[in-house]
């Protein structure tokens, strides 16, 4: 019993870590312009698919490595093709153009790698190789995945706190105006942060592929979850996304336990409407603040 | 004025009888099938164009009211009663007719509830979840309420997808004609196709003339102040929660009702009419037609829903409601024709008011 306990939780947490990054991939690029970007989760579905086709050809780190490259090449693209010349769109505008991405995207996606799923080998070992952590077995992958989402949080940390190029994100984020009188070009920031979010969303999509699988149409479905997790964690704040990842995960994890796994994502997307109803500035949000926004 | 407010209805009414007779005219009744389901689309299509392009609040999960429609429906009339015929609730029901006898392609009977009644359970079903998400819901804005609604069509078609008395992937099919007249039923049977393509479009011409009276009046001004300026609004003393809401429950109710006739129409429901893409697609065809033009969002469902239905599309069906939600957003946020239309509508008001 404690042992499925224990399996229950690795598995919850390893979920969580693909949300709590997808959640951070929101978080980025609302920080810096506001925007809630509807495509986040084709990032991690682009990024899978990428690396599975340069696998054919390429060695493991560097078909990472490229498909990450290409997924942030991508998210750059389409902040300069569609969102940048944009002269102070309203939000739904912003909502839907970004929803329209996610649809052409996706679309691509099913013309050029049809309906399969598809997946990266496991980065060491195999499917059925497992290390066994006091009677838990947990697959290497778990650990890779774990440790990737920790380290990428870490250097998110580092970048925006001691870079040159983090900070002026952040004053992007705290007063646009303020940070382009201070000479910081507001609009290459902007770009910047979607090639980081779509970066990410890549990195976090190829680490999850063995042990979750890509397909076409995954995005969507993440993308609610990132969210969630965003909002859980409270909007623009990406440490407490990581912690709120981790919850939803476990959360939707032992779900299965009360009803079935068909109905995991019907948990996941109520928290998210009561998170809505109940608490809109998140788990770590001060109330004093929530009574100031408007949601 | 009074006349000049419904002209354009009467205009559609005559376009209606002149598509079919066209269609009669030139041997392609075929056509008339998908302009048939085109009209139920367009229902919903007319429903969010009140709550978007008036009240100025977007839903992306109408598809799930429409399913709640449809799969009410669907259940009700295929489930099989007649083992509980002694129970006396079930055989006080078949007495007040809320239950009908069919005869299954066995030659078995089956006792399963009137579609009538499970019409009006439907309607009611809308009704109550609406009232029940709207009320939480409506509070947020932008994102936030995105979001929520997103999250209300993914869950009901998690649900469906997922509860086998749903059919599960497979939906239900082999669902009961409604009847309407004696002899005259929702169905899809070649016969009838002429009577449903009438009935369809009277449906949308009836809700149509209610739209522009809703609009023109004291509740369209209150919902164009909202979608303006919230905040004014509220202190101009307009209840502004109660008109969103119920105008939530409204465009509910009326995806509810295209879902109930067009399950029955097409004498099934499957889960893809649940799914978020065809959620996004009615905001594509409101995003089109203008936010806040219903003649232009009739319009445009006209010519998408019929495109797409024909087939015209091909497997780029998805992608282009996706190109023409981009396209429109970056280059004609006010859609394409929705403000030369106004204006030609206003010319002809003001024609028939000076001949008068």
């Amino acid at each position: 019993m404690i042992e499925l306990f224990f399996q229950y939780l690795v598995a919850g947490l390893t979920y969580g870590t693909i949300y709590a990054i997808v959640g951070i991939g929101f978080n980025i690029i609302y920080n810096t312009t506001g925007i809630i970007n509807f495509a986040q989760g084709e990032f991690v579905m682009l990024g899978g698919m990428t690396a599975v086709t340069l696998h054919a050809f390429l060695p493991l780190p560097l078909a990472i490595g490229g498909a990450v490259l290409i997924t942030m090449l991508v998210g750059g693209l389409i902040e300069i093709a569609f969102i940048r010349w944009l002269v102070k769109p309203s939000v739904l505008r912003m909502i839907i153009i970004t929803i329209g991405i996610s649809i052409l995207i996706r679309e691509g996606a099913l013309a050029v790698w049809g309906e399969g799923v598809r997946s990266l080998p496991y980065f060491t070992g195999n499917e059925v190789s497992a290390l066994d952590l006091g009677g838990v077995r947990v697959s290497p992958q778990v650990l890779w995945a774990s440790s990737v989402c920790s380290v990428i949080v870490f250097l998110l940390n580092l970048f925006f706190k001691h870079t040159m190029l983090g900070r002026e994100m952040r004053a992007c984020a705290a007063n646009r105006e303020a940070a382009a009188l201070c000479g910081i070009p507001t609009d290459n920031m902007v770009t910047f942060s979607f090639v980081l979010s779509a970066g990410i969303g890549a990195l976090a999509g190829c680490v999850v592929s063995p042990i979750t699988y890509t397909q076409y149409n995954i995005g969507t479905g993440l993308a609610i979850k990132g969210f969630t997790v965003a909002i859980l964690g409270g909007l623009g704040n990406s440490m407490a996304a990581v912690i709120a990842g981790l919850i939803l995960g476990v959360l939707e994890s032992f779900s299965i336990w009360v009803l079935p796994t068909a109905y995991k994502d019907v948990i996941s997307i109520s928290i998210l409407l009561i998170m809505l109803f109940v608490r809109p500035n998140g788990l770590f949000g001060n109330r004093e603040v929530m009574r100031l926004k408007d949601f | 004025m009074k006349g000049s407010r419904y002209t354009p209805v009467l205009v559609l009414l005559a376009a209606v009888v002149a598509v079919q007779l066209l269609t009669f005219a030139t041997g392609k009744d075929y056509y008339l099938t998908q302009l048939t389901m085109t009209a139920y689309y367009s229902l919903i299509a007319l429903g969010l164009c009140l709550l978007m392009g008036f009240a100025g609040q977007i839903s992306l999960g109408h598809a799930g009211f429409f399913a709640i429609g449809g799969y009410t429906s669907a259940v009700l009339t295929t489930l099989d009663l007649s083992s509980l015929k002694d129970n006396s609730f079930v055989s006080g029901l078949a007495n007040l007719h809320v239950l009908a006898v069919r005869h299954d392609l066995y030659g078995g009977q089956t006792l399963s509830v009137h579609p009538w009644a499970a019409c009006a359970i439907a309607v009611a079903l809308a009704l109550g979840v609406s009232w029940a998400i709207g009320i939480p819901v409506l509070k947020l804005k932008g994102h936030y309420l995105a979001m929520a609604t997103l999250g209300f069509g993914t869950i009901i078609y998690s649900i469906v997808l997922a509860t086998q008395r749903f059919g599960a992937a497979d939906g239900i099919s082999s669902v009961p004609p409604f009847p309407l007249l004696p002899g005259l039923s929702v169905s899809g049977g070649a016969s009838l196709r002429v009577f449903n393509f009438y009935f369809a479009w009277l449906l949308v011409t009836v809700s149509m003339a209610l739209l522009v009276n809703l609009i023109q009046s004291r509740v369209g001004r209150a919902l164009r102040s909202i979608h303006g300026a919230e905040d004014a609004a509220n202190a101009m003393g307009v209840d502004t929660a109660r008109y969103k809401l119920s105008t939530f429950m409204l465009s509910a109710v009326l995806a509810a009702l295209a879902g109930v006739f067009l399950t029955h129409f097409n004498g099934g429901i499957g889960p893809s009419e649940a799914a978020i893409m065809k959620s996004v697609r009615y905001v594509a065809i409101v995003a089109v037609g203008g936010m806040g033009s219903l003649w232009g969002t009739l319009i445009m469902s006209v010519v998408l829903n019929f495109l797409s239905l024909r087939g015209y599309f091909g497997t780029f069906d998805d992608a282009v409601f996706g190109g023409i939600l981009i396209a429109i957003m970056l280059f004609a946020p006010d859609g394409i024709i929705g403000a030369d239309l106004r204006r030609i509508v206003k010319k002809l008001a003001r024609k028939s008011v000076s001949s008068r």
